[in-house]
């Protein structure tokens, strides 16, 4: 009997304290420093959410990529929030791997996520993603360089007019380049900045049948106006430089104009690291006049992976991370120049973070002048303003880097790069079923 | 004369074997230099002369607590050596002792599974793990790492077993030892410098081994591998943090491995050349 009511008192404490205990979600993410930020910050979460535990994984992005590939596909289970980007969402929302955001709470305000984000983020209307911070792409320039060569920067420059001002503002002899642009082979590097590029020079990828279209004049004309342009004009070994490289560069002020990730202007306007933090002047990405410009979308997001099974708890960690009042929060704490960019329209509304950073309106602007739905002149047949979302594009795009990369270090020519990447695309696009 | 061409000779040996042993050394004095700079200084060019500031470390540690870290490649370096020398050294003894017909094929075979890349398994590894629950376990990486660095171990041993004569271990025979006794108290005793030299080279292998560690752990497993991953950043300066995260990561193994140079050198070049 002693034993029978001891037995039982274990098993009812026991079932309490498994009841009480917190449920723990393992959040997958990169380091980038909004991210970091984030988890510094999650004292607020756990505070309204005592029940909920967090665990954080942080991953160099490449393998982060290729370990949440592996558990989605295998639905392993390991993660209850990854971060992802605007590539992976369209292509794992058709696969059913991720749970559409439909529980973020009454307060969140989708609405207020500025449309060319969530479009970008949504499959039939449904958001799959949350986004925690966006990213378009722009003209960084100097503005003391500028004057000295005489030049005016417009808000919407065309290509020739960049051309004109790299011309005018390299001085090699003072280790200054007039243009800094990525060269480093990726999908994610040279490639992100010249499918973005070749936009605005009326090229694209595929036609509507699926066909390659290096062999087109309007990607022969972007990539040697790329290569002609960083010859005459751009840093030495330009080839190896990717968006951190050519960071370093311009806060060495060995750059006069720099294209790339909006995200880079707190960096380069931060007077702890730029030298040049009070002579950075904005511009949106350059134009033809064909109705693109050469900018890129891109939003590092948060989603629920479908293997989860703590779907409730993961999406009450979306909404917080991604609530208006998680920007305020970091307001307060660290100012509203540290804010995470690119998500919310309402930020931009918001005056004290107009005046904390000075590139608000050219990031919005920009991030508005991107459509992933509809990315080219002519049109085509996939989402995606610099990149192709189809799961083929990942190898593709970086085997096409390569050639691209090497044509710029003169290692091959851009007439030979081009063939063989329209061999290349041709075979992947064969075998994977796209052209019969 | 002879002898002024001997001590010519060596002099150069030595330069020749420092300046080789700089070059190969080069790399991992530059990442412990790396780490005493300021991320601006880090980035901009070649310097081999620090500012000593101690920022990156201290950063490091408040973002992600090194010793967690730590603990777990200490249990699974350690851990999954034992489980390897109790697997191997019976199947060495084997080997070596009462070869058989195949035994040259098996220990090619043994050697060949490391020849094919890892990530060609790796799904079908995750598939496994995932059904018997052992994804981010210590337990199931242990064994993971054992399995890969067996075929070495085998070598090791089967290599170092093969010098001591058989007539040793027929003369105990002779008086009466049972093979139990063979083993520990003639075999073992003999082998110790052997076993040890192994035991040392395969902590150092899965105190380093980064693609089983990094994919099949999250929070509870991960060791030292996942911590240095998780530093490098595609938007934003990271080279002195991540130095700084790689220092602290090699620092045990590079002490250890200083501490017991003679061991190791002993083992990888026992029965080369006699």
């Amino acid at each position: 009997m002693k034993l029978r009511t001891l037995t039982l008192g274990l098993l009812s404490a026991s079932a309490f304290a498994f009841a009480a205990q917190a449920e723990s979600i393992t959040i997958a993410t990169v380091n980038n420093g909004d991210m970091v930020r984030m988890q510094t910050l999650t004292d607020d979460f756990t505070a309204k959410n005592p029940d909920i535990q967090l665990q954080w994984v942080t991953l160099e992005e490449n393998v982060l990529r290729e370990r949440v590939t592996t558990d989605i596909a295998t639905k392993g289970g390991q993660y209850d929030v990854m971060t992802i980007g605007t590539y992976e969402v369209p292509i794992w929302a058709k696969q059913n791997w991720l749970l559409p955001l439909d529980k973020l709470g009454d307060d969140y305000d989708v609405k207020d996520i500025i449309p060319a984000i969530a479009n970008g983020l949504s499959v039939d209307g449904k958001l799959y993603a949350a986004p925690f911070y966006g990213e378009s792409s722009f003209v960084m320039y100097r503005k003391d360089l500028m004057e000295k060569a005489g030049l005016t920067m417009p808000d919407a420059p065309t290509w020739d007019f960049i051309k004109q001002a790299a011309e005018k503002m390299t001085d090699r002899a003072n280790g200054v380049n007039g243009v800094c642009l990525r060269g480093k082979a990726g999908w994610g590097e040279n490639m992100a900045f010249l499918t973005a590029m070749s936009n605005s020079f009326g090229a694209r990828w595929f036609d509507e049948n699926w066909k390659p279209q290096f062999d087109q004049p309007e990607w022969k004309n972007t990539l040697q106006f790329y290569v002609d342009l960083m010859k005459a004009n751009g840093p030495e070994g330009a080839s190896s430089n990717g968006f951190n490289e050519n960071l370093a560069l311009f806060q060495q002020g060995k750059c006069g104009m720099w294209i790339d990730a909006t995200v880079a202007a707190s960096f380069v306007s931060d007077p702890k690291a730029s030298t040049v933090a009070d002579k950075v002047g904005y511009a949106l990405a350059p134009d033809n006049g064909l109705g693109k410009r050469g900018n890129w979308l891109w939003a590092w997001s948060l989603a629920i992976p479908a293997g989860t099974q703590k779907a409730d708890a993961a999406q009450k960690f979306v909404s917080w991370a991604t609530s208006k009042d998680y920007l305020e929060l970091v307001a307060s704490k660290e100012g509203w120049a540290n804010v995470p960019p690119g998500t919310r329209s309402s930020l931009y509304a918001n005056p004290e973070y107009q005046k904390a950073a000075p590139f608000a309106k050219m990031t919005l602007d920009s991030i508005n002048a991107a459509d992933p739905t509809h990315p080219t002149v002519k049109p085509v047949p996939y989402v995606g303003v610099q990149f192709v979302a189809i799961p083929e594009f990942q190898g593709l795009g970086t085997t096409v880097g390569q050639l691209f990369s090497a044509a710029l270090a003169g290692q091959t020519s851009v007439d030979d790069a081009l063939k063989q990447a329209q061999d290349a695309a041709t075979a992947t696009m064969t075998e994977g079923g796209y052209i019969q | 004369m002879a002898r002024a061409v001997s001590t010519q000779h060596k002099t150069i040996a030595t330069a020749a074997a420092w300046i080789v042993a700089l070059l190969i050394f080069f790399p991992i004095l530059y990442t412990i230099i790396t780490s005493f700079k300021s991320e601006q200084e880090a980035i901009q060019g070649f310097n081999l002369f620090p500012s000593g500031t101690t920022e990156s470390y201290i950063a490091v540690e408040a973002q992600r607590g090194y010793f967690k870290f730590f603990l777990n490649s200490v249990f699974l370096s350690v851990g999954s050596t034992i489980l390897a020398l109790l697997v191997a050294i019976p199947a060495a003894w084997s080997m070596a002792f009462s070869p058989g017909k195949w035994t040259k094929d098996i220990l090619m075979w043994m050697l060949s599974t490391k020849m094919m890349p890892a990530v060609a398994v790796l799904f079908p590894i995750y598939l496994i793990f995932r059904d018997t629950g052992l994804l981010d376990s210590r337990i199931g990486l242990m064994v993971m790492l054992m399995l890969i660095n067996l075929p070495i171990v085998v070598w090791m041993l089967y290599t170092y077993f093969r010098e001591i004569p058989g007539e040793i271990l027929e003369a105990a025979r002779m008086d009466g030892a049972s093979l139990w006794n063979e083993i520990v108290y003639v075999l073992t005793p003999m082998a110790v410098p052997g076993i040890a030299s192994t035991m040392l080279l395969n902590i150092i292998l899965a105190w380093n081994e980064a693609f089983w560690t990094i994919r099949l752990t999250t929070t509870e497993a991960a060791p030292l591998t996942a911590f240095i991953s998780s530093f490098s950043s595609p938007q934003g300066l990271f080279w002195a943090k991540l130095s700084a995260a790689s220092t602290l990561a090699i620092a045990p193994i590079l002490i250890m491995g200083w501490f017991s140079q003679k061991q190791l050198v002993r083992g990888l070049t026992f029965g080369a050349v006699k």
